[in-house]
């Protein structure tokens, strides 16, 4: 390459563009306002099918309140993604974190509800740290270590609950009330996602350690010869993702006022799937947390709107999956394209 | 070793390294002074990558003195290396495709505003500065992925600069560089030597060795052989030193009768791999491929087996077409291939001796479609006694094998389908000294049936003990073609490190 003549590109060439025309141009190139897109597409052609879907008073608050738990999960599984593992323990955790929360209810409705919250995250924390220690030092694919997981923590959640089914009489009316109050027109339950959701963004793109989650997911072995500190970024990874299904767990039991053994089952492939279709690179190393948390929004938006639109709920399966196949189609093309664009603009140079 | 009273950035002293049975290095020796260019030379196995490794705090070393600036010094990680003040650009850059240039060169110790916030435009802005230090036109925006190779070598070396290491050790930085590219790299390597740093730069190019550096270390074997300054020695003396050995004995070829030409390649061409290679190879010869690590002998060897397409040109044996990008037409007309990679290509390790060796002819030995250990292990006998494969049974697993009775596991595997043409690529790659001689019997065996070999080796004694022909190949093109009585270490490094633009026949 040289420094002479033509800037065929701004791509090799240093970029005369100014702050504000950045930022648009990373907004409308971005992978997220493609899936924002089909998202408002989706709703504006569910309440024109039925209005109340969207202007009615439930319908509003339903469209925000579904996807709390999901998105959650999402974030959490986003962060423990973008560093090239995968965490599919997270539904047993939620599981957990719900009976854990309900139990403590039943046995003393006066408890204070933060304080409960508080125990929830922890002791989601708590598997997380399992599962990121044995990640981190067995160095065996987190596919592998958290289907595992998966499955030894239901398996304890099953003996410790058995047939019982903690339900609404058991959590205070202050604890239930959670699961409808709004704040401004806003769920308060979709509020908390949401507040996780812009400080782990904020963390993401701005923090040191954030920024080194993207570099061991783009090259692991790259990031060790940098002198990252990968064991102890996968492991925070992972712990995170358990902190927000223990807290997802916690969600839960306040929207539905109930938790048993089967609370959360098969959560944890929605939430993967949240992420992929949020354009976060199953191999780790791109995506943001954003298209993670629409990805969220979308897939259960999806599955509240299909019967409305005259499609049959046994499809519903088959229209998430050809979404996964859709976005992974679309990012494969997007990257092929983007990578020939750059050898292109350095060969040009 | 010239006589310095300063103390030397970097001494290295009787460092040794073993990996399991084999000695990477028995005795390296370095001694590098601050504001001086230092060469580090020596054959591909000398063990001059595992002596950056140690310095860089990949390896630890096994014995020997390592001291930075007069003291000793342990690294445990490649951070305790970095924050000695050491900088080693690897042979592969080693980026995040994914990040922009700028996280990669600050990836870790990014500068911080107030809250614990990344300062980006205080990092960027330094990038530009980094850049246009080096005199480069890059966006400090743009992703590393898609980069050059000499661009992403510059990103390192910003990387170096940003980290004010003291010591820049560059291992091979210009095996994929064009000749602008080399003299802007140089050109960055003397402005920081000016500034009082200490550079280390491996290089197989002895004309770039002798125009950037001022002294030269060279290394055979592991071990430690000679420290001169670069205006009082000479190519061919530095090549002795490297070469060193008698080659002649090690190797016994017995004369084979030559027949026809069983491979023809003619023009065989891919862009940015190879260009215009015409050679041929009769019954009963082998032919050497020598050349450096990526002068592209493996691309050739892939291509002319059907692994890789190529862009032009013909692959003929015994005068029939070879269809291309077809590893089965190529079996089919008789061509077999062991790779380099023996363990990850040539064999499946957890599986038999007795599969491995039946895995290319399976289908003629199937009954009823099934196939039976007992059929396999029938059809391989006669292969595995014959090249001595040391195993008691063809059930126990390629992987519990040593790496030269893998070796003959592979090539056995080949010789089951009765070739008529071996490629085999490295073919004593990581094999003890002992085993390595049973190969090259075996091979040279081989070739007087009247097999025809082209053979890939990166050890200049092994082809000169070996070759009836050298051809050696340099950035991709054939630049030498030396008959076995004229073959010298000297005239063949010289055709393999021929730097682009070079006129001068080789040979």
């Amino acid at each position: 390459m040289s420094t002479t003549e033509q800037t065929p590109d701004v791509l090799v060439a240093p970029s005369q563009q100014s702050r504000g025309q950045r930022a648009l141009r990373a907004v409308l190139g971005s992978r997220e306002l493609a899936i924002a897109i089909v998202l408002v597409a989706l709703v504006a052609a569910t309440t024109a099918r039925r209005p109340s879907f969207l202007t009615g008073s439930d319908g509003f608050r339903d469209l925000l309140l579904s996807p709390s738990v999901l998105l959650l999960l999402a974030i959490g599984q986003m962060v423990v993604i973008v560093t090239r593992n995968v965490d599919l323990s997270v539904g047993s955790t939620l599981g957990i974190s719900a009976y854990v929360c309900g139990s403590l209810f039943s046995a003393d409705q006066e408890r204070s509800v933060l304080v409960v919250f508080v125990i929830c995250v922890v002791v989601g924390a708590g598997l997380g740290l399992v599962n990121g220690l044995l990640v981190a030092f067995f160095r065996v694919p987190a596919l592998v270590i958290t289907l595992g997981t998966m499955y030894v923590f239901r398996g304890v959640l099953k003996n410790v609950a058995g047939a019982n089914r903690i339900t609404a009489g058991d959590f205070p009316a202050g604890f239930e009330r959670l699961g409808t109050q709004q704040v401004l027109g806003i769920p308060v339950l979709t509020i908390i996602g949401l507040v996780v959701l812009v400080a782990v963004g904020y963390y993401l793109r701005t923090a040191r350690g954030g920024r080194e989650l993207y570099a061991i997911g783009s090259d692991p072995d790259a990031a060790t010869l940098y002198g990252l500190p990968v064991a102890r970024r996968v492991i925070t990874a992972f712990v995170l993702c358990g902190a927000l299904a223990g807290l997802a767990g916690a969600v839960t039991a306040a929207r539905y006022a109930t938790a048993y053994s089967g609370t959360g089952s098969g959560i944890e492939l929605q939430a993967v799937a949240a992420v992929v279709i949020g354009g976060v690179a199953i191999f780790g190393g791109s995506g943001t947390v954003w298209g993670a948390a629409i990805g969220a929004f979308l897939l259960i938006t999806i599955n509240r709107a299909l019967p409305i639109l005259g499609i049959s709920e046994y499809w519903q399966g088959a229209v998430v999956g050809a979404l996964i196949l859709g976005s992974i189609c679309l990012d494969r093309y997007l990257s092929a394209r983007r990578a020939r664009h750059l050898i292109e603009a350095r060969d040009d140079a | 070793m010239p006589p310095t009273d300063a103390t030397p950035v970097l001494e290295l002293r009787d460092v040794s390294k073993s990996f399991g049975a084999v000695q990477a290095l028995r005795s390296g020796s370095l001694r590098v002074d601050a504001g001086s260019i230092h060469a580090l030379v020596g054959e591909n196995g000398a063990g001059k990558s595992t002596l950056v490794k140690i310095v860089a705090g990949v390896y630890r070393r096994d014995g020997g003195v390592l001291a930075l600036g007069g003291e000793s010094v342990d690294f445990d990680s490649t951070a305790e290396s970095k924050a000695a003040g050491i900088a080693v650009i690897y042979q592969e850059p080693t980026l995040f495709p994914d990040l922009s240039v700028t996280e990669n060169i600050f990836m870790g110790r990014q500068p911080m505003a107030r809250g614990g916030r990344i300062d980006r435009a205080a990092m960027i802005a330094e990038t530009r500065a980094l850049f246009t230090r080096l005199g480069v036109d890059i966006d400090p925006r743009r992703p590393a992925l898609g980069l050059s190779i000499a661009d992403q070598q510059i990103i390192e070396i910003a990387k170096a600069i940003s980290l004010d290491a003291r010591l820049l050790i560059m291992d091979e930085p210009t095996a994929a560089l064009s000749g602008n590219e080399v003299a802007r790299l140089f050109a960055v390597a003397r402005s920081l030597r000016d500034e009082g740093r200490a550079l280390v730069f491996i290089s197989h190019r002895f004309d770039e060795v002798f125009a950037l550096c001022d002294a030269v270390t060279v290394m055979r074997d592991g071990a430690y052989i000679a420290t001169v300054p670069t205006a009082e020695t000479t190519e061919a003396q530095i090549v002795s030193q490297m070469v060193g050995r008698e080659v002649a004995d090690l190797f016994p070829k017995t004369e084979a009768e030559i027949g026809d030409v069983v491979l023809d390649v003619a023009g065989l061409t891919t862009a940015g791999e190879f260009h215009d290679v015409t050679f041929s190879v009769r019954a009963g010869e082998i032919v050497g491929l020598a050349g450096l690590v990526g002068a592209g002998r493996s691309e050739i060897a892939r291509a002319i087996f059907g692994i890789d397409a190529y862009d032009a040109g013909s692959v003929t044996v015994d005068g029939n077409a070879v269809a291309r990008r077809n590893p089965r037409a190529a079996i089919r007309a008789g061509i077999a291939f062991v790779p380099e990679d023996r363990r990850q290509q040539g064999l499946v390790v957890d599986g038999s001796v007795g599969r491995n060796i039946a895995s290319v002819i399976r289908s003629g030995l199937t009954r009823a479609g099934l196939l039976t250990t007992a059929a396999e292990n029938s059809a391989v006998q006669p292969w595995a006694s014959r090249l001595e494969v040391k195993t008691n049974a063809l059930d126990m697993p390629a992987t519990t094998m040593s790496g030269g009775n893998q070796q003959k596991v592979v090539i056995a595997k080949w010789l089951a389908t009765e070739p008529r043409l071996l490629i085999i690529d490295e073919p004593t790659r990581g094999i003890d000294v002992g085993t390595k001689a049973e190969v090259h019997r075996l091979l040279s065996e081989l070739a007087g049936k009247g097999l025809a070999i082209l053979m890939i080796s990166s050890e200049l004694p092994e082809v000169l003990g070996m070759a009836d022909r050298v051809l050696v190949v340099c950035e991709g093109r054939i630049t030498a073609d030396i008959a076995r009585a004229d073959a010298t270490p000297e005239n063949v490094m010289a055709a393999a490190t021929r730097s682009a633009g070079d006129e001068e026949p080789a040979a």
